[in-house]
C-alpha cells in the first residue's frame, strides 16, 4: 500500500497491529522509542536536575543570609569556590555569580523545560489525540538521548579549572566573550556547548510534537476538540522550533568569540555587544512562553476535572494560548529598556508588552469562572493547580510595574524581578507541574500517590514559597540589586539584612520540605495502590486506556464525539461524559461526524 | 487487526493530508529558515552598524568564483528534480544516476568553497579579529586592510553554516543512494527521496538568498 | 526593617513623576490582587464539593468575556500614556543649562570627569574622582556615559536613574537633585567578580559648596 495510506492507517492507534515479541531491557527501558517510557525518561532526569537547581540555590541563600560567614560542611568544596580560612569555608565571589547563572540555566534548560515538555509532551500528546505514538518514534528517542550528554556537559562545568560559567544565564556580552573579563575559560564554553546540543534535543521534540498532532489525531479529534494540555504543548512546540535556532546562532556567535577570536560582541574591535542581548532575548522571550504555557494547559485540565465542570471559555482559551504565544515574538525589547537601546524603541516595546497583559488576564479570569458554580474536590492535583492560578495572578500582576518604562528605571536588575521571575516560574510552572505530576502519575506508573503526604507536600511547599519570594518584591522596592555577592557593602542596603536571613531560613525549609515529594514519589511507585483506567472521573482520551497504557495505546482506533470538558452534563448519569463515548441512541460503530 | 476497509467512512484526522515525513520536513525546515534568519539578521543589523568594517562587491570577495558556483548548486537542484521525477516513474536507473549526479554537483560546490576560502585567508580575509588584514583580490602583497574584522566574522559563519548544511545534503544524498541501491524506493514509496529533494532545494535557495546579500549588494 | 511597598524618598526632579506611576499601578495591582484572591478563595468555600449538589453544565459567556478583555485593555493603555511622557521626559530630552561630566565604568570602579575652571571637557584642567560623583544641587548633571571593559549599570536609587553602560558607545544621561546630601551610586549589571565592590558616593552640594569643592579639586 502507499506510504499515504499506512500513515493513515497508523494515524488513529491500531495498537494491534504490531505483533511484539519480548523487548531486551535495553530496548525496552534504555534505548526506547514509545513514547510513554521516554517521558519517564525525562521526569526522573529532570527531577534530578531540580533537586541540582535547589541545591545551588540553597548555597546562594547561604551567602545571602549569611554575607562573608563561614558555611557548614563548606570544606568540602574546592578551594577556588569557598576561601579555606580558620574560621571555616567562606564562600568566593566568582563562586557565587557561577552559582547565580548556574541556577537559572539548569532551573530554565535542564528542569522546568524538559519537565514540561519532555515530560508532558511526551506522554500527553499521542494519548490525548488518540494516536499509537508519536510521528517519529525513533527522533523521539535521539531527543532524549542528545538531552542527556547536554546535561553532563553542563555538570562537568563545574569541575573544570575557572569554574563553571559565571556571566549570569543571559551571558551578557562581552563579559562572557572572554576569560579575561570573568576568570572563566571552558566553563563559559561549555556552557555554550551544552545549550547548543540541548537545542537539537529540543528541535527534535518540537518537530515531533507538531507533525503528530497535526497529522495522527483520532477520526472525530478536530482542532477545538484537543484537550488544553495538548493545544498549549503544540503551541509551545512552535515557539521552540522557531526560537530555538535564534539563539543557536547567537551561543555559535558568542563561542566564535570565545574561542577563534571573532569579534560578534568585541566592543574594542567594533562588535556590539546589544546585538547579543537583541538575540538572546528575541529567543529568551518566547522561552518564557514556553516555560509557562504548558503549565496553563495542564491547569486548565486538572481544574476543569477536579471541579466537575467545563473550563469556562474553551475556544477562548485557545484564542489566548494563540494570542500570548504571537505576542510573545514582539515583546523582546522589555528585557533591554535600561540597556541604551533608542528610547523610541523602548515605548514601542511597553506597548506591546502592556497588551500581552490581555491574553494571560484572560486566562485567569476563565479559570476563576470556571470554579463559580462548581463541584470542587480538593485532591492534591487540583491543590497544585488552584495554587498555579492564585501565584500566577501575583506574578502577572508585578510584570505590569516593570512594564512601564519608567518604573523600570527603578526596578530593573533588582529583586522585584527576581520575585517577579520566581513567581511566574515557581509559582507558576513548578506548581503547575507537581499538579501534572500528581494527576497523571497514576496513568504513568500505575498506581495511585500517597494523598496524605502530597497534601502535606503542598502545605508545606505553598507556605514556605510565598515566604521566600514575597519579600523580594519589597527588597527590590527598597532598591536591593540582583546577582550581588555581598549587598551590604552599600549601606542603604545594610538594613536588608534581617529580611535576606528571613528568606534564606524559609528557603532552607522549602528546600527541606521537598523531599516528603521525593519519598511519595518513589514510595507510590512501589506501594501505591492500583489504579483503575480512570482513577479522576475524567474525559480525555488517555483515561480510556489501562494504567499503565500498553505500547501502541489503544486497542482499536477511537473514535471522539465530543469536546473534552463536558463534566457534569445532562446527558450522562454520572458527572463525566468521554470524549470517545458514542451519544445516546447512537451504536458504537456509525460512522464518526464530520471533520 | 485494523484494515484500510474498516476505516472507511471515518476519516482519521489527517490534517493537512501530507504524510508524515512530508510534514516533518517542512516543520523542520521552518527552523532552519529561523536559524539561517538569525545568522543574515545579525549579518545586517552589523552591516548598518558599522559600514566600514565591510567592503563594495568583489573587492574583497571572488564574485565570478562564485557565481559559477552558483550556477552549480542550482544545477544540483535541477538534477534532484530529475532524481525525483524518475521514482515518480518507477524507473531505478534514473534515480541512482540522477543521484549520483546531485552528489557530484554538491561535492563540487564545496570544492569551490574551499578552494575559495583557502585564497581569501591568503588574502588577509580572516575571522579572527586580530588576525584580521584583508588586502582584496589582485591587490599586491602588502597595504591597508580593507573593511574591518566583522567582514571576516559574519563572512564565514554565514557561509560556513551554509556549507556545512550543503555536506550534510550530500552526506544524506550517500545514504539516499545507498537505499536506492538497496530497491528502497518504489513507485508506490518514495517519501526518501521525496524529502531528501526538499532539503537540498531548501538549501539551493538559502545560497540563492547569500550570495545575493552577501556577495552582490 | 524598611522593607514595605513604600519607595525610599526620592530626591530628584524625576523621582516625584516616577514614583507617582508606581504608586498608580501599585494601587490598581493591589485592588485587582485582592479582588481576584478573595473570589478565588470565595468560590473555593462557596462551590466545594457536597454530597447532592452537581456543578452547572456552562461553557461560557462572550459576553462577559468581551469585558473582562476590554477593562484590563484599558487599563494597560492608560498606564501606558501615562509612562510614556515621563520616560520621554528622562530619556529622550535632556534638559537646558546642564553641568557635563563624563562617567566612566571598569571593572570595577567608576571613575568621573569634571570639565574644570574653563567648564569644557577634554581640557587640561579636567580632574577626576574615582567611586565618586560631586554634583550642585539644582541644576541638571549631563552626563557622558562610557564602559571601558564591559557591560556595566550606572545606578542612583534616590534619584530612580538607571542606565547601562555600555562599551564602545557614548550613552547620555541626566538628572537633577532636589536636594543637597549623600547619595548612593551602584553598579546595576553583573560585571564580573567584584561586580558587588562597585559602589561609590554621589554628592550634592549647595551651589556655593560646590564651586568650594571644585576649586580645590583643580589646585590639585
Amino acid at each position: 500500500m502507499s506510504t499515504t495510506e499506512k500513515e493513515i492507517l497508523h494515524a488513529g492507534g491500531g495498537g494491534g497491529h504490531h505483533e511484539h515479541h519480548e523487548l531486551p531491557f535495553l530496548r525496552k527501558y534504555i534505548f526506547s522509542t514509545d513514547h510513554k517510557t521516554i517521558a519517564k525518561q525525562f521526569m526522573f532526569v529532570s527531577l534530578f536536575f531540580l533537586v541540582v537547581g535547589g541545591a545551588l540555590a540553597s548555597l546562594m541563600r547561604w551567602q545571602l543570609g549569611f554575607p562573608g560567614q563561614p558555611m557548614p560542611g563548606g570544606g568540602i568544596l574546592p578551594d577556588a569556590m569557598m576561601a579555606p580560612t580558620p574560621d571555616g569555608a567562606i564562600m568566593l565571589p566568582e563562586f557565587y555569580n557561577s552559582l547565580v547563572t548556574m541556577h537559572g540555566t539548569i532551573m530554565i534548560f535542564f528542569a522546568i523545560m524538559p519537565l514540561l515538555v519532555g515530560v508532558f509532551g511526551n506522554l500527553l500528546i499521542p494519548l490525548q489525540i488518540g494516536a499509537e505514538d508519536m510521528a517519529f518514534p525513533r527522533l523521539n528517542m535521539a531527543s532524549f538521548w542528545l538531552a542527556v550528554p547536554a546535561g553532563i556537559l553542563m555538570l562537568a562545568s563545574f569541575g573544570v579549572e575557572g569554574g563553571a560559567a559565571g556571566a549570569g544565564w543571559t551571558s551578557y556580552a562581552p563579559l562572557s566573550s572572554s576569560g579575561e573579563w570573568t576568570g572563566v575559560y571552558l566553563g563559559q564554553q561549555l556552557w555554550l556547548a551544552s545549550l547548543a546540543v540541548l537545542g537539537f534535543s529540543s528541535l527534535a521534540g518540537a518537530v515531533n510534537y507538531i507533525s503528530t498532532v497535526i497529522n495522527m489525531r483520532a477520526p472525530g479529534m478536530t482542532w477545538f476538540r484537543i484537550p488544553l494540555a495538548t493545544w498549549a504543548l503544540f503551541i509551545t512546540a512552535i515557539l521552540i522550533l522557531l526560537a530555538m535556532p535564534i539563539l543557536a546562532g547567537a551561543l555559535i556567535m558568542l563561542l566564535f568569540d570565545q574561542t577563534i577570536g571573532t569579534a560578534f560582541f568585541r566592543p574594542q574591535y567594533g562588535g556590539e555587544p546589544l546585538l547579543w542581548q537583541h538575540l538572546f532575548w528575541f529567543f529568551g522571550h518566547p522561552e518564557v512562553y514556553i516555560l509557562i504555557l504548558p503549565a496553563m494547559g495542564i491547569t486548565s485540565e486538572v481544574l476543569s476535572n477536579r471541579a466537575r465542570k467545563p473550563i469556562f471559555g474553551y475556544h477562548s482559551m485557545v484564542l489566548a494560548i494563540i494570542g500570548i504565544a504571537f505576542l510573545g515574538w514582539i515583546v523582546w525589547g522589555h528585557h533591554m529598556f535600561m540597556s541604551g537601546m533608542n528610547p523610541l524603541l523602548g515605548t514601542s516595546f511597553m506597548i506591546s508588552t502592556m497588551a500581552i497583559a490581555v491574553p494571560s488576564a484572560i486566562k485567569v479570569f476563565n479559570w476563576l469562572a470556571t470554579l463559580w458554580k462548581a463541584d470542587i474536590h480538593f485532591d492534591s492535583p487540583m491543590l497544585h493547580a488552584l495554587s498555579f492560578v492564585s501565584m500566577f495572578i501575583i506574578g502577572g500582576l508585578s510584570g505590569i510595574f516593570m512594564a512601564s518604562t519608567p518604573v523600570d528605571m527603578y526596578i530593573h536588575d533588582t529583586y522585584f524581578i527576581v520575585a517577579h521571575i520566581h513567581y511566574v516560574l515557581f509559582g507558576g510552572s513548578l506548581f503547575a507541574i507537581f499538579a501534572g505530576i500528581t494527576f497523571w502519575f497514576p496513568k504513568m506508573f500505575g498506581r495511585m500517590m500517597n494523598e496524605p503526604l502530597n497534601k502535606v507536600h503542598w502545605a508545606l511547599t505553598f507556605v514556605f514559597y510565598n515566604l521566600v519570594f514575597f519579600p523580594m518584591h519589597n527588597l527590590g522596592v527598597q532598591g536591593m540589586m540582583r546577582r550581588i555577592y555581598d549587598f551590604t557593602q552599600y549601606d542603604y542596603l545594610q538594613p536588608l539584612q534581617p529580611m535576606n536571613r528571613f528568606i534564606t531560613i524559609s528557603a532552607f525549609l522549602l528546600v527541606a520540605s521537598q523531599s516528603l515529594f521525593v519519598i511519595s514519589f518513589f514510595w507510590s511507585i512501589f506501594k501505591g495502590r492500583k489504579a483503575t483506567d480512570n482513577p479522576w472521573d475524567s474525559n480525555t482520551l488517555e483515561w480510556t486506556v489501562p494504567s499503565p497504557p500498553p505500547h501502541g495505546n489503544f486497542a482499536e482506533i477511537p473514535v471522539v464525539y465530543r469536546g473534552p470538558y463536558e463534566y457534569s452534563s445532562p446527558e450522562s448519569d454520572r458527572d463525566f461524559l468521554p470524549q470517545t463515548e458514542p451519544p445516546r441512541g447512537m451504536p458504537a460503530s456509525a460512522p464518526a461526524p464530520a471533520t | 487487526m485494523t484494515t484500510l476497509a474498516a476505516t472507511a467512512g471515518r476519516s482519521p484526522m489527517a490534517g493537512m493530508k501530507v504524510y508524515n515525513l512530508k510534514l516533518g520536513m517542512w516543520v523542520f525546515l521552518l527552523s532552519e529558515v529561523m536559524f539561517f534568519t538569525g545568522l543574515i539578521g545579525s549579518y545586517i543589523i552589523l552591516r548598518f552598524a558599522h559600514p566600514d568594517h565591510f567592503a563594495e562587491p568583489g573587492v574583497v570577495l571572488n564574485v565570478p568564483l562564485t557565481a559559477f558556483n552558483t550556477f552549480v548548486l542550482i544545477c544540483s537542484s535541477v538534477t534532484m528534480v530529475k532524481a525525483f521525477a524518475a521514482i515518480e516513474q518507477g524507473d531505478q536507473k534514473g534515480l541512482k544516476r540522477w543521484l549520483l549526479a546531485t552528489i557530484i554537483l554538491g561535492t563540487f560546490f564545496v570544492g569551490v568553497q574551499v578552494v575559495e576560502y583557502t585564497v581569501l585567508s591568503h588574502e588577509g580575509f580572516v575571522p579572527m579579529a586580530d588576525a584580521y588584514h584583508a588586502i582584496g583580490r589582485g591587490n599586491p602583497e602588502t597595504g591597508p586592510a580593507i573593511g574591518g574584522p566583522l567582514y571576516g566574522a559574519t563572512f564565514y559563519t554565514m557561509t560556513g553554516f551554509h556549507g556545512t548544511h550543503v555536506t550534510i545534503g550530500v552526506l544524506c544524498l550517500w545514504f539516499t543512494l545507498w537505499r536506492a541501491t538497496k530497491g528502497a524506493y518504489t513507485a508506490n514509496s518514495y517519501g526518501g527521496v521525496e524529502i531528501m529533494g526538499l532539503y537540498w532545494h531548501f538549501v539551493d535557495l538559502v545560497w540563492i538568498i547569500l550570495f545575493t546579500i552577501v556577495y552582490l549588494i | 526593617m524598611n522593607w514595605s511597598w513604600m519607595l525610599p524618598e526620592g530626591f530628584s526632579t524625576v523621582s516625584g513623576d516616577i514614583d507617582f506611576i508606581y504608586y498608580v499601578i501599585l494601587w490598581i495591582t493591589g485592588v485587582i490582587f485582592v479582588g481576584t484572591e478573595a473570589l478565588l478563595i470565595y468560590f473555593l468555600v462557596r462551590y466545594r464539593h457536597v454530597e447532592g449538589r452537581k456543578a452547572a453544565f456552562h461553557h461560557g459567556s462572550t459576553r462577559v468575556e468581551v469585558v473582562w478583555t476590554m477593562i484590563p485593555l484599558f487599563i494597560v493603555i492608560g498606564l501606558g500614556i501615562m509612562s510614556k511622557g515621563v520616560w520621554d521626559r528622562v530619556k529622550r530630552e535632556v534638559p537646558p543649562g546642564g553641568l557635563g561630566y563624563i562617567v566612566t565604568a571598569r571593572q570595577f570602579e567608576w571613575n568621573t570627569t569634571y570639565p574644570g575652571p574653563d567648564g569644557a571637557l577634554g581640557t587640561a584642567d579636567d580632574f577626576s574622582t574615582l567611586n565618586a560623583l560631586h554634583a550642585p544641587v539644582g541644576r541638571p548633571i549631563v552626563l557622558t556615559l562610557r564602559a571601558e571593559d564591559v557591560l556595566h549599570s550606572f545606578f542612583i536609587p534616590e534619584f530612580r536613574i538607571k542606565q547601562d553602560a555600555v562599551p564602545g558607545r557614548d550613552i547620555t544621561v541626566w538628572f537633577e537633585a532636589t536636594q543637597p546630601g549623600e547619595y548612593t551610586l551602584g553598579c546595576a549589571e553583573l560585571c564580573g567578580i567584584g561586580h558587588t565592590t562597585m559602589n561609590g558616593a554621589v554628592t550634592i552640594y549647595t551651589a556655593a559648596d560646590y564651586q568650594a569643592w571644585a576649586a580645590t579639586q583643580s589646585a590639585q
